[in-house]
């Protein structure tokens, strides 16, 4: 299988129209594409059933068999659906967030190790590019927020720019210590070198006493990220109907919907890649028995890496049904008093680990 | 209290609390209705009204310090409006009372006593929302139900529908 | 030396520090936003519209606003019978139509002289308490929702459908009832109610521990709740509050004790007030913890109504109406225990006609509400959501 699909890459790799590399375009972009929206609807999918299961009900059952393509009937209808635009919306902020939050979130899936074949930018600093490139969100929230001349919206807007710029402190440091551990920033080099045959415990995760601690830190402030609870207060439903999205309907508010779950895979997808070993299969060799051997490759490395992404995101929606949310002031605290002196003393606890422990 | 006639522990309790009013307050309150279900005396001077309501919750065999309910009530015999109101002590003595005020019912207006218990503040508003008394010294007087620009007041046992609200046909 | 006009510069300090030199500070102004939560809001329970003043996060006063449900519950009594009535004493307090009309109808019996049957009493008193948990479900349910904790909501509303099946089962109807009539029942219980109530009891007490242990114990919730919009106890009496209020400011006043109706006083069960370990007495905790306490003292009263319920041998829950509903000339201020506090109405009545000449309901969530501008001062508005879910209102009692 890899040696036709090298064969298919290279002439598609090849096809420069004019001296555009319209082919190196088609090959990266179209399957980054497909993946980011195929995980997206059946994300949707997933909380759908999964909090209906955890809350003892059913959820969708009628669309397909057990509701499967309730997401599909949901996005036909929301294509169709008219588009307001209040009269005294700020029009260009208006339809300009809603595709900034999505472009902000999916630019970060460039840099996504899928498979030791597939990565739509090799960039040496893949990770600082992840961590930073999300950024671009908040001008997007802002935009929405502003936008829409709600004053609900502005707050759920405001809180939600201050919650994610916060959080990303302490998610950067902690996935530091993981860039720390590997001497790198470059997102393919770090998978490869939690590479082996034992399996998962060449995983970073485990290579390290205290890696735990930074682990456990990007979990919680990737949550924040992301705007999920226990931190979704920028989208508070009881409070503020549904924050900076309240005035957005049709096409625009898939758009927006969709930019949370594609953001959320991309979260749950670094921290596998950093923690966890990325594409590679965490089945240990056992004496002759080469399960590593066997399940990896470049098709078991793409899968790989989606599972481990959709465990992440089961653990989210968990926390997303049990928990209730925290108050703005309470999620400052978190952030500040407890997360980011928690993330310095990991730095540390890692940085002298690498030293003095081969 | 009539002779012979043999009365609830809560009705004798509202006889004595009534009994250390009317030494207090003589001819502004009038005499006491010792009936079973609701024992109750009216306040006949309006301008000691306030000073009454501290004296029921302030004096220490009184204690009054609940207000359950004040309702508005219409008159149309006697040509007044009243107010009701239920008193009782929660937690101290335990005795219960009730006290009646009327004002005319054409432009009369009975002092609040929204300063001495603070139940007093939306049931006074509703009182005037529907039977058109006025509280002087309340803090906030107008309708409470009713649309702020509703024309009559409802409650009267004379009042007519007004027939359209901006442009809507009210009776059906 | 000539003096400035700082009239149209706005709040200005002006400082002279010599002949020629003068130091003009202008203040950084805000403005207070003016923030309309409601008529139609997700967490006000209702159609209740609260006009907010807030300085960014902080809510200077929350004026609430009433009467976008105000069905003229008042006037109407007055133009139709006394038996009549009892189905709009349903509509006010829809989440608790058994007690409201229990209310209704111990006030008028007070007027009329007759001896209600021990049996009728009893069954009051069951679906009254099966009324009161359902209603307090609903209660603990939205209050997480308000949270953001989506679970226990559902978890509640498992439970209340069973309470809501066995109530249609004894009366026809899933939430309005017309079940309790002045002077009896409309019907009798069917004939294995007794026992399904009592599997309901037995299968409803560890449902509601875990409930207890999902929502009231989780230490995010408590975050969000304690020492929030306390409210010391001699003011809530001051106000009028009642209930679970009350109880959760630490007063031990519960009407089925300290008024007693019914069958109440046979029956034993404890009043339940926060002890300050777990909250700070007069809190949203504690008014909620009250709450969660209530239910299992209900279930508590329910089994032991079971237990000394008389049979159904020769009973006719209709026996004691008279034919025509006719009280004594007199007045009444009739009052019974609500989920949400005292329901009273006063009640007017001339002897010789069959309507009342005033019955004005004395509505419990009207009451708590008033409080709101008080205890909304100096709150954010994410508190503003927790107090309004604390108080538990229902907009069909306040609006009536």
């Amino acid at each position: 299988m890899g040696n036709s699909l090298n064969v298919w890459s290279q002439a598609i790799a090849s096809f420069q129209p004019m001296g555009l590399p319209l082919g190196l375009v088609i090959l990266a972009a179209i399957p980054l594409v497909f993946i980011a929206l195929y995980s997206l609807t059946y994300g949707v999918y997933g909380e759908r059933k999964i909090s209906a299961f955890m809350q003892d009900r059913l959820g969708p059952m009628e669309v397909g068999k057990w509701g499967i393509l309730q997401t599909l009937a949901d996005i036909l209808k929301l294509i169709q659906k008219e588009d307001i635009v209040p009269t005294n919306a700020d029009k260009f902020l208006f339809v300009i967030g809603p595709g900034v939050l999505f472009v902000g979130s999916f630019l970060a899936y460039a840099v996504l190790p899928f498979s030791p074949a597939f990565i739509g930018a090799n960039l040496n600093v893949g990770l600082f590019y992840a961590i930073g490139i999300v950024a671009l969100e908040v001008v997007g929230i802002l935009a929405a927020g502003w936008g829409s001349n709600n004053k609900w919206s502005l707050y759920g807007a405001v809180r939600s720019v201050a919650q994610i710029v916060s959080y990303e402190i302490p998610a950067a440091i902690a996935l530091l210590c993981g860039a720390m551990m590997a001497g790198t920033l470059d997102m393919q080099k770090i998978t490869m070198l939690q590479s082996g045959s034992l399996g998962f415990a060449h995983f970073y995760l485990f290579q390290s006493p205290i890696a735990w601690l930074p682990f456990l830190i990007y979990f919680i402030a990737s949550l924040a990220e992301v705007n999920r609870a226990p931190f979704d207060i920028p989208e508070a439903e009881s409070e503020l109907v549904a924050g900076y999205f309240t005035e957005y309907s049709g096409m625009k508010f898939a758009v927006i919907f969709l930019a949370e779950y594609g953001s959320m895979f991309m979260v749950s997808a670094i921290i596998s890649i950093v923690f966890l070993g990325g594409w590679n299969s965490p089945l240990p060799n056992i004496g002759s028995f080469a399960l590593n051997e066997m399940t990896s490759g470049p098709a078991w490395g793409a899968m790989w890496l989606i599972m481990k992404g959709f465990f992440f995101i089961f653990v989210q929606m968990w926390l997303r049904w049990t928990l209730p949310r925290l108050r703005v002031d309470q999620l400052m605290y978190l952030c500040w008093k407890v997360l980011t002196p928690f993330a310095f003393v990991s730095f540390v606890l890692t940085a002298i680990w690498e030293i003095y422990v081969p | 209290m009539e002779e012979g006639k043999v009365h609830s522990q809560s009705a004798e309790q509202s006889a004595a609390a009534y009994a250390v009013i009317k030494e207090a307050f003589g001819d502004a309150v009038s005499a006491f209705d010792a009936n079973e279900t609701m024992p109750f005396f009216e306040v006949l001077d309006l301008s000691r009204w306030q000073e009454i309501a501290l004296f029921l919750r302030d004096n220490a065999k009184l204690k009054f310090n609940y207000m359950a309910c004040l309702s508005g009530v219409d008159y149309p015999a006697e040509e007044k409006l009243g107010i009701v109101c239920n008193l009782e002590s929660l937690g101290e003595l335990g005795h219960k009372l009730t006290v009646k005020v009327k004002c005319a019912r054409n432009g009369g207006s009975i002092p609040t006593v929204s300063c001495v218990w603070h139940t007093a503040n939306w049931h006074e508003r509703e009182a005037y929302d529907m039977f058109g008394m006025l509280f002087t010294g309340h803090p906030d007087m107008r309708r409470i139900l009713c649309p702020e620009d509703w024309e009559g007041f409802p409650l009267r046992k004379d009042y007519q529908v007004q027939e359209t609200y901006h442009g809507i046909k009210v009776p059906y | 030396m000539q003096e400035l006009d700082t009239a149209g510069l706005g709040s200005v300090r002006v400082t002279r520090k010599s002949d020629n030199v003068v130091v003009l500070e202008k203040d950084l102004a805000t403005e207070q936003m003016v923030l309309a939560m409601g008529p139609q809001h997700p967490s006000t329970h209702g159609v209740l519209k609260l006009e907010c003043l807030t300085d960014g996060e902080v809510v200077t006063e929350a004026v609430p606003y009433l009467g976008y449900l105000h069905r003229c519950f008042e006037k109407y009594c007055e133009n139709v019978d006394y038996p009549a009535i009892v189905p709009y004493t349903d509509r006010m307090d829809y989440l608790s139509g058994m007690n409201s009309e229990m209310a209704f109808s111990v006030a008028v019996e007070k007027l009329l002289d007759i001896e209600i049957p021990r049996r009728v009493e009893f069954i009051r008193v069951i679906v009254s308490e099966l009324n009161r948990i359902a209603s307090h479900l609903v209660a603990i349910g939205t209050y997480g929702i308000d949270l953001g904790a989506f679970t226990p909501f559902l978890f509640c509303f498992r439970d209340r459908e069973h309470i809501l099946s066995l109530l249609e089962w004894a009366s026809g109807a899933r939430m309005l009832y017309n079940y309790i009539w002045i002077g009896g029942l409309s019907r009798d219980v069917p004939a294995d109610f007794n026992k399904r109530v009592r599997e309901f009891v037995t299968y409803f007490r560890p449902q509601a521990r875990e409930l207890y242990r999902l929502l009231t114990e989780n230490e995010i919730f408590v975050k969000r709740t304690k020492g929030i919009g306390i409210m010391p106890a001699d003011v809530a009496i001051n106000y009028g509050w009642s209930g679970p209020m009350l109880r959760g400011s630490g007063v031990k006043w519960d009407l089925r004790r300290n008024d007693p109706y019914s069958v109440y006083p046979e029956l034993d069960f404890n009043v339940c007030v926060p002890d300050g370990r777990f909250s700070d007495i007069g809190d949203c905790l504690s008014r909620h913890i009250v709450r969660a306490l209530e239910i299992e003292e209900s279930l508590k009263i329910i089994e032991q109504c079971i237990d000394k319920m008389p049979g159904s041998e020769g009973f006719d829950p209709k026996s004691a109406i008279p034919k025509r509903i006719r009280p004594k000339e007199g007045e009444v201020y009739g009052r019974a225990e609500n989920p949400r506090g005292e329901l009273g109405f006063y009640i007017q009545s001339d002897g010789k006609s069959t309507k009342p000449l005033r019955c004005k309901a004395r509505s419990s969530c009207f009451v708590n509400l008033s409080a709101m501008k008080d205890l909304s001062r100096g709150q954010l508005i994410p508190d503003l959501v927790a107090i309004i879910g604390s108080i538990d209102i229902v907009l069909g009692e306040v609006d009536r």
